[in-house]
């Protein structure tokens, strides 16, 4: 089956994806690197706080909590 | 001396396995130029003194904040590194290590948290890893201190490997993958209950009425332990023994100028908190009432951050935050401030941006008070008795609900007024740890030297000022000229004026000073007024000294000015609504 690219946004709570890119400058892209947060990681959602507040992502063995608009610049496809 | 500096990932159990290789005698510094503090310590190895250096936590040797640029000087001194890896995440963690074998400084591998990586159904073949690392790594748990031995005879045996050179951050990864496959195999495995209790403490619904419970409980605590420290040892230490010991002096110096300024400014029986002497209150209001306090809120901080509670708190609290200019991390400057604000304001250091510091700064200096004025305010409170409407509590709460709402509208405000950037949230939530009561006990410890050595000095020095300022009549020439601002524009009887100039030097002995005036003085309500503005109008003089050496002259008068703005606001605000003219 065809799966779209979607945002970290777009995951569902209890859906697993898989981290296909990355989009922003370079800092940007390392900084999210080396806490884990890579292309080809498997990744889910820990929680969501409301009102638009950060997301807590499971990812490479860790949780890391990260604000929406960094959520959005994540893109991944679901695997499960 | 030999340096053997500790690095690795935040979060990996670092600084337990520095309090298991130092004694007792640490001590946390500053890097010259930052306020961003590390550990050192000593330790013997085959009968030699080396230093041992607990650098910053760091992801990457590319530093992305203070902290971290401070962790990349401290290894340029380094003879010998410990790289602590977070058995649990080995992957992650390996890239910092990769950065560390391309330095070319010997080192060796403490693959920490060992027991919890075999719960967690990770198997790791730390021989294998060895080889292809080049260099030694020991399993270590440094929590129950399993393997520490193992490291600690294993240090000289710590080397470089040459044959990892300087590459790209993809070449590293591609190392890692290669090594991860080679050396790491990860079983399926269920749900534990400490999974269970990170996900409800981290969901919104369930997270924030634990929340609620934890902060309540923690105060609760916070009290139990301060007062029973005050009833059991201070109060009976200075009853018991320094009291006789003043008397007598007393009885030696006879009245005049040396008793007046040591011991009391009347000649009424000695009162540790009203007779405002040197050697009286001076010393009893900052060790026998405010330092119980001070050690029963950073144990119970230091236990909180140990157990890896803090960063869900500050996940929690992001939004509201985010809308005062700051993020989630900003409530651990507000809970050291509560505390003594001195640490409270070199906490605000660990925020990104300007902009965030500044805000956080200003809002911890007006509106959040700090261990010495908090337990003044019960005092005076408390000291009212029941002649009156509502029972003490009533007015406490208007006192510190006024300084909530404080807080956030002027976040509110600045957040909008202040230019600079306010970048999202983004950090690791740690898995829940058993925290290690020794390196708990030390950073405790380590706080409270914050308090002796930066702030107690400046109370001691407060109190003699107030005393000179006393007996030349400076303090009453002054009263007199602020009398008429006091009545007209808050409400408040003249005599306030006094209260308020003390508080510049010292806000305990400020309230102190309240509780002196005869109780008829003021009304309940106007001494809600008071306590506020006191707490608004101006830090400490310690606090304000940090303050300045943080953001520099230009913010500083930019933060006096919105500290006076704001305590004239609420003053006037509170008369219209408490008093109803």
């Amino acid at each position: 089956m065809e799966q779209q690219n979607i945002s970290l946004l777009d995951l569902s709570a209890n859906k697993k994806a898989r981290i296909l890119d990355i989009i922003g400058g370079h800092r940007f892209q390392k900084k999210l690197r080396t806490l884990g947060i890579r292309e080809g990681q498997e990744v889910s959602i820990a929680s969501k706080q409301p009102f638009r507040g950060p997301l807590t992502i499971n990812v490479c063995g860790s949780q890391i909590t990260l604000g929406r608009g960094m959520a959005g610049k994540i893109l991944v496809e679901e695997i499960e | 001396m030999k340096k053997i500096v500790l690095m690795g990932n935040p979060n990996v159990g670092k600084s337990v396995v520095f309090s298991r290789l130092t004694g007792a005698n640490v001590i946390a510094s500053n890097y010259p130029g930052t306020t961003v503090d590390f550990s050192k310590g000593k330790m013997r190895i085959d009968g030699q003194r080396v230093e041992i250096i607990d650098a910053p936590g760091t992801y990457s040797l590319e530093p992305s904040n203070k902290a971290e640029e401070v962790a990349l000087k401290v290894l340029e001194n380094a003879d010998i590194v410990i790289n602590v890896v977070n058995a649990t995440n080995l992957e992650r963690n390996l890239y910092l290590t990769l950065e560390l074998l391309e330095k070319d400084i010997p080192t060796i591998i403490a693959l920490n948290l060992w027991d919890e990586a075999k719960h967690l159904g990770i198997h790791i073949d730390e021989k294998e890893l060895e080889k292809l690392l080049g260099i030694p790594v020991v399993t270590t748990i440094a929590l129950t201190g399993e393997g520490i031995k193992n490291l600690v005879s294993r240090i000289k045996k710590a080397k470089t490997n040459p044959e990892i050179k300087p590459t790209s951050e993809e070449g590293r990864w591609i190392e890692i993958g290669s090594i991860i496959k080679k050396v790491e195999q990860v079983e399926h495995r269920h749900h534990s209950i400490r999974d269970r209790i990170s996900d409800l403490t981290i969901k919104p619904l369930t997270g924030l009425p634990i929340a609620l419970g934890i902060i309540f409980t923690s105060f609760w605590f916070v009290r139990l332990i301060g007062e029973s420290l005050i009833t059991y040892v201070m109060q009976p230490l200075f009853d018991n023994i320094y009291l006789p010991l003043v008397s007598r002096l007393g009885e030696i110096l006879g009245p005049g100028f040396l008793y007046k300024f040591l011991i009391s400014q009347t000649y009424q029986e000695i009162d540790f908190v009203e007779s405002l002497g040197m050697i009286t209150t001076g010393l009893y209001v900052p060790i026998a009432m405010v330092l119980p306090y001070i050690i029963a809120f950073y144990f119970m901080l230091s236990l909180l951050e140990d157990t890896g509670y803090l960063p869900r708190l500050s996940t929690l609290l992001d939004n509201i935050f985010h809308k005062l200019g700051m993020h989630g991390h900003g409530i651990v400057p507000v809970f050291l401030g509560l505390g003594c604000n001195v640490p409270g304001m070199l906490a605000t250091r660990a925020l990104e941006t300007k902009k965030q510091r500044f805000i956080s700064a200003v809002l911890l200096s007006i509106a959040v008070p700090c261990m010495a004025q908090t337990a003044m305010i019960f005092a005076i409170f408390s000291k009212l008795g029941t002649d009156f409407t509502y029972a003490p509590i009533v007015y406490i709460s208007l006192v510190f609900i006024t300084l909530i709402i404080l807080y956030f509208v002027a976040g509110f405000i600045l957040n909008r007024v202040v230019k600079g950037d306010n970048p999202e949230i983004f950090l690791e939530i740690p898995s829940y740890q058993i925290p290690h009561l020794k390196t708990t006990f030390k950073k405790t410890w380590m706080r409270i030297r914050w308090f002796l050595k930066d702030a107690l000095p400046w109370m001691f020095f407060g109190v003699l000022l107030i005393n000179i300022l006393y007996l030349i009549g400076i303090i009453k020439y002054l009263a007199i000229l602020f009398k008429p601002l006091m009545e007209g524009v808050f409400g408040i009887p003249g005599e306030t004026s006094v209260v308020l100039l003390t508080g510049f030097l010292r806000k305990d002995l400020a309230v102190g000073t309240l509780l002196s005036f005869p109780l008829g003085t003021f009304s309940p309500m106007q001494l809600v007024i008071v306590a506020t503005m006191l707490t608004i109008f101006f830090p400490c003089v310690a606090t304000f000294a940090v303050i300045t050496k943080e953001l520099g002259l230009k913010d500083m008068a930019k933060a006096v000015l919105i500290m006076i703005s704001a305590a004239t606001i609420v003053g006037i605000s509170l008369r219209i609504i408490l008093l109803g003219v």
